[in-house]
């Protein structure tokens, strides 16, 4: 803390969309309250800091970082290094500091594959020389450089030591307020804080608990995408083949998403004690799959589940959505040529 | 989560013990080595190597050291959990500990006898028992439940060996409920002519027991019956049973046989006559059934498909009719505490070896149809003939290991084919003096009481041996001596030449095999059958009778070949554990339950239809799900399918688990990263 008594507060993005620095924005008139309340030390979106500016601080200066964004580049990287050793508090903000979130489900190809489709095979892409990011090359005005684009996402806790974890994609306005005023009351008031290692702004019980929608035993014989079903108002959307991650992820955003029709993409991650959210929820939904009859030939029945199981198109992109880099997964083995490199 | 309860593993005092099983483990593993290397594992107070763990002075070793040392938790590395997790378990409870604070690592089957290699050996035994360690730590103290064991018994399969089974039980004063799926009890024995080697006639040793089994008062025989759903677990199962209709008022026949008299059709017996002779279609299968009621086969009756004749109904002499047109089936639900299986064997269809000739060559006879024939109360009065059901043959060839031993069928030998193809050549030699008999064999095999003797008896009768597989069963003649004739094509290994026999009759000797439903019949148990379809048993040499299933009894063909006495020591065998069971009234079960935090539950209702016990109850008011303990049988399911994690297996705990693995991982993990609780 300075010399006029307010605690510093930092945030930071590492590989995001940007929507974790517009929820902190999107605490309506609390946000009043946190300029009140907090120096800002560091917050590239709304302020102008360079990083010398931070290399400047002492150690520990900083008294919370919320870190939104999952480590992708070097510059990620060192960033989180730097920022930690300045900060006293450091808060995994958000789902891809937390568990990698989408820009982790790039953990499923390698990097020469992430650059051919984002730089090169891509129908909006004009790249005749087929120019991909190199992390340094020479021009007449000298050499320019780039961060190094690893093969892996991680989170932030397989890079650096993080105290809190805030989940969401993005975190709830109420659930954000709530940990803000925790941290605050910590800060000002030496009021306990949470053990470190804490989720912090979920309820520990699964989404379902805050739905609203009426729940009956499951029996699934096909799974529909969105645009394919219009579901029955007031009833479970998972009975009605919708997939929705409800009862594998933590609840606290008070089930905003099935109550409005649209199966729980599962950002708010796993409930506590569950080491895979994907494999939960695959386990759960392969355990609820009906299909065929007692006494069934057993290889139509194999045909009829892998039926069912066809109609989820892309297993890895719904289950692991939020969790690729810090399931047990954490990525794909990728072998072999066709711009797949060994993987890191 | 508290900082302490994340790492338990910093408080326990792990004693780990290395059992050397003789030179089984110690002749592959270094176990001085892994010992050693235990003792320096994070938790382990103390580890040591002994000669043989199971011993006095090796459970001894675990009661000292938890005395003295004050150890809290055990590990042994030794052979698997099926041979000693009890002896150890109660170890630990004699030194004071609860016997759940224990794991077993198994060095012997799983490492120290599927490899020669020493260093991969040790390599994997020590992850095997760094896995326990790692495992054993997170153990939590759990109390056994006792259960009450229901005295009644089912067995299913009216054969010798559930006759005999279902006997035993009932002279020591228990009820049996018998299910038998053909109409009568009997099975395979019913339809022999004699048993091997003693000669005796199969239908007279077998129908005192027949009749005891039906008049029993302890006993309740349901033919013509299926077991179509079961329920429970030991001591408490709930069964369903298909009594198929019979068409026949139980309560009002007689058995005086008028309906099967006048019954004016008459169709194929396929069953018991195996195709050889024919029955009514209100029938009994043999003279001899039990019980005395017949059945009407609706598939043949003209009333049934034609809406016309009824003689049986007009001639029945009972008051009020025994005939019941109306007659439907019935499920019957049936509550016992253990379950006896012994549902028998078929034979291999010999029509899948076409060079044999089998439903080609007329004269050519499986082993059944044999049977029928010789047997005085069959479709030919006990007369040997060809199909022409006149012609006495005077040269028969008996072909041994047909789909047995056999790269193409059966790899096994099938037991008992050498013994009944000899006794088939004695009743040729009984029945038709002046007939030469061939038996073609690949090893004569008569491992048995009297049966040895039973072939030098044979060998003395004149039978010609010959030591070759058959390779064909042709009719197309070479020589005129062999014209209208069977030839044998065979390689007569002993002189070392080919050989064609030119027979009148070929009697084929398939193998027993598991019956076609075996499968789905170990499925509806819950219990195991091998890749042959036999019914896998605890132990191959010390627990033959037991299944992996608490309360899951087999006896009989239905585990692998067998002949009668064999079936019937089983059969009494698997009734001795039942009444064993019964006596003591009550069994501790595994305290390996599920339960759910109902604080944590958000009454999602993935598990509510999944438990197989239907031990799962949703609180409507509460809009939680929980786990009825007493109903629970730890299987599991519910607990995979949990989307929240929030039910937990006892004992099986996901921290458990994940502890185990990345035991077994020790030398291939990277060091520990920072993982969130």
């Amino acid at each position: 803390m300075t010399e006029n008594g307010k605690p510093k507060l930092a945030m930071y993005w590492a590989a995001s969309c940007g929507g974790c620095e517009i929820s902190v924005l999107n605490i309506h008139e609390h946000i009043l309250t946190v300029d009140e309340i907090f120096d800002i030390a560091f917050f590239p979106c709304i302020a102008d800091f360079k990083v010398h500016h931070v290399e400047s601080y002492p150690d520990g200066y900083i008294d919370v970082c919320l870190w939104n964004g999952a480590i992708r580049n070097s510059e990620g990287e060192h960033m989180a290094h730097l920022l930690r050793q300045k900060s006293k508090v450091m808060v995994a903000y958000g789902s891809c500091a937390y568990e990698g979130c989408i820009p982790a489900l790039s953990n499923l190809t390698s990097k020469e594959a992430t650059f051919n489709t984002v730089y090169i095979d891509n129908p909006t892409i004009d790249n005749p020389e087929g120019i991909i990011p190199l992390t340094s090359v020479n021009v007449p005005e000298g050499e320019l450089t780039l961060p190094e684009f690893y093969h892996t996402v991680k989170s932030l806790d397989q890079v650096i030591d993080v105290d809190y974890y805030l989940p969401g994609c993005p975190p709830e306005p109420p659930q954000i307020w709530a940990v803000l005023q925790v941290i605050v009351a910590g800060l000002l008031e030496g009021a306990p804080l949470p053990p470190k290692g804490s989720v912090v702004g979920v309820t520990n019980v699964a989404v379902c608990e805050e739905c609203k929608l009426k729940k009956g035993e499951k029996e699934i014989s096909r799974f529909y995408r969105p645009y394919e079903i219009v579901p029955e108002p007031d009833v479970c959307l998972l009975e009605q083949g919708i997939v929705c991650m409800g009862p594998a992820t933590n609840g606290g955003c008070g089930a905003l998403c099935p109550q409005v029709g649209i199966g729980c993409r599962g950002c708010y991650g796993p409930l506590p004690g569950v080491e895979d959210q994907g494999a939960k929820m695959l386990s759960a939904i392969a355990s609820v799959i009906g299909a065929g009859e007692v006494g069934m030939e057993e290889r139509e029945l194999e045909q009829r589940i892998q039926a069912v199981v066809d109609t989820i198109p892309d297993p890895a992109g719904t289950f692991y959505r939020f969790s690729m880099a810090h399931s047990l997964l954490r990525r794909a083995k990728v072998n072999g040529s066709n711009g797949k490199g060994e993987a890191k | 989560m508290s900082e302490e309860q994340k790492h338990p593993e910093q408080n326990e005092r792990v004693g780990v013990y290395i059992c050397h099983c003789g030179t089984n483990i110690a002749n592959v593993v270094d176990v001085e080595d892994v010992a050693e290397w235990a003792g320096k594992q994070p938790n382990v107070e103390i580890a040591r190597e002994y000669k043989f763990m199971c011993s006095s002075l090796g459970q001894d070793l675990i009661e000292e050291d938890i005395r003295e040392k004050g150890l809290t938790r055990v590990v042994v590395s030794s052979c698997s959990p099926h041979m000693h997790e009890k002896t150890f378990r109660t170890a630990c409870e004699r030194g004071g500990l609860n016997p759940f604070l224990f794991e077993m690592a198994n060095i012997r089957e799983h490492d120290s006898w599927i490899t020669n290699d020493k260093v991969a050996a040790t390599q994997k035994a020590k992850a095997l028992t760094n896995a326990a360690i790692e495992r054993v730590v997170h153990h939590q103290p759990l109390e056994q439940l006792p259960v009450e064991i229901n005295p009644n018994t089912l067995v299913v399969g009216g054969g010798i060996a559930g006759i005999t089974a279902a006997l035993e039980l009932a002279n020591g004063g228990h009820h049996v409920y018998l299910v038998e799926r053909e109409p009568s009890i009997g099975g395979h024995m019913a339809q022999l002519d004699k048993t091997f080697p003693t000669l005796d006639c199969s239908a007279c040793i077998l129908t005192p027991k027949m009749v005891d089994a039906g008049q029993h008062p302890n006993i309740t025989l349901l033919t013509w019956s299926e077991v179509e759903k079961v329920d429970g677990y030991i001591g408490n199962f709930t069964v369903s049973v298909r009594k198929k209709a019979r068409y026949i008022n139980e309560d009002h026949c007689t058995g005086c046989g008028i309906c099967i008299e006048k019954c004016p059709f008459k169709v194929i017996d396929d069953v018991f006559e195996v195709g050889m002779g024919e029955r009514k279609v209100v029938y009994r299968p043999f003279p001899q059934a039990v019980p005395k009621f017949p059945v009407i086969d609706k598939e043949n009756c003209v009333y049934f498909q034609r809406g016309k004749c009824k003689a049986c109904q007009i001639f029945c002499p009972t008051e009020p009719n025994s005939i019941d047109f109306e007659q439907e089936d019935e499920i019957l639900s049936i509550s016992v505490g253990n379950i006896i299986l012994a549902t028998g064997f078929q034979l291999f269809d010999t029509a899948k070896i076409p060079q044999y000739g089998y439903g080609r060559l007329p004269n050519v006879f499986t082993s059944l149809e044999f049977e029928r024939m010789v047997n005085a109360s069959g479709p030919t009065d006990g007369k040997i003939v060809l199909r022409d059901k006149q012609t006495e043959p005077k040269t028969v060839a008996i072909i041994h290991c047909v789909g047995s031993r056999d790269e193409n069928y059966h790899k096994y030998c099938s037991k008992i084919c050498c013994m009944y193809s000899l006794k088939f050549a004695h009743l040729v030699h009984e029945r038709i003096p002046d007939a030469d008999v061939y038996n073609c064999y690949i090893d004569m095999r008569t491992p048995g009481k009297g049966y040895e003797e039973f072939y030098h008896r044979l060998l003395e009768e004149g039978t010609h041996f010959i030591r070759g597989k058959v390779a064909e069963v042709t009719n197309a003649a070479r020589i005129p001596e062999e014209k209208g004739k069977l030839i044998v094509q065979v390689e007569d290994t002993l002189i070392g030449r080919q050989r064609r026999i030119p027979v009148d009759m070929v009697l084929l000797s398939p193998a027993m095999e598991a019956q076609p439903d075996s499968k789905e019949i170990s499925q509806l148990f819950k219990m195991g059958c091998d890749f042959d379809g036999f019914f896998t048993e605890r132990h191959p040499k010390l627990d033959p009778v037991a299944t992996m299933t608490e309360g899951i009894f087999i006896a009989g063909a239905c585990q692998g070949p067998k002949d009668v006495p064999d079936s019937v020591a089983q059969g009494a065998a698997a009734s001795a554990r039942v009444a064993g069971l019964i006596n003591i009234g009550t069994v501790m079960m595994e305290p390996v339950r599920a339960s759910i935090n109902q604080d944590d539950c958000s009454g999602c209702r993935i598990c509510n239809n999944m438990c197989p016990y239907n031990a799962i109850i949703f609180h409507e008011d509460r809009h939680v799900s929980e786990v009825i303990t007493a109903l629970c049988q730890g299987c599991g399911t519910c607990v995979a399918a949990c989307p929240s994690g929030i039910i937990s297996g006892a004992h099986f705990t996901n921290i458990q688990l994940l502890s185990q693995i990345e035991g077994i991982l020790w030398d291939v993990r990277p060091a520990k990263e920072k993982v969130p609780a």
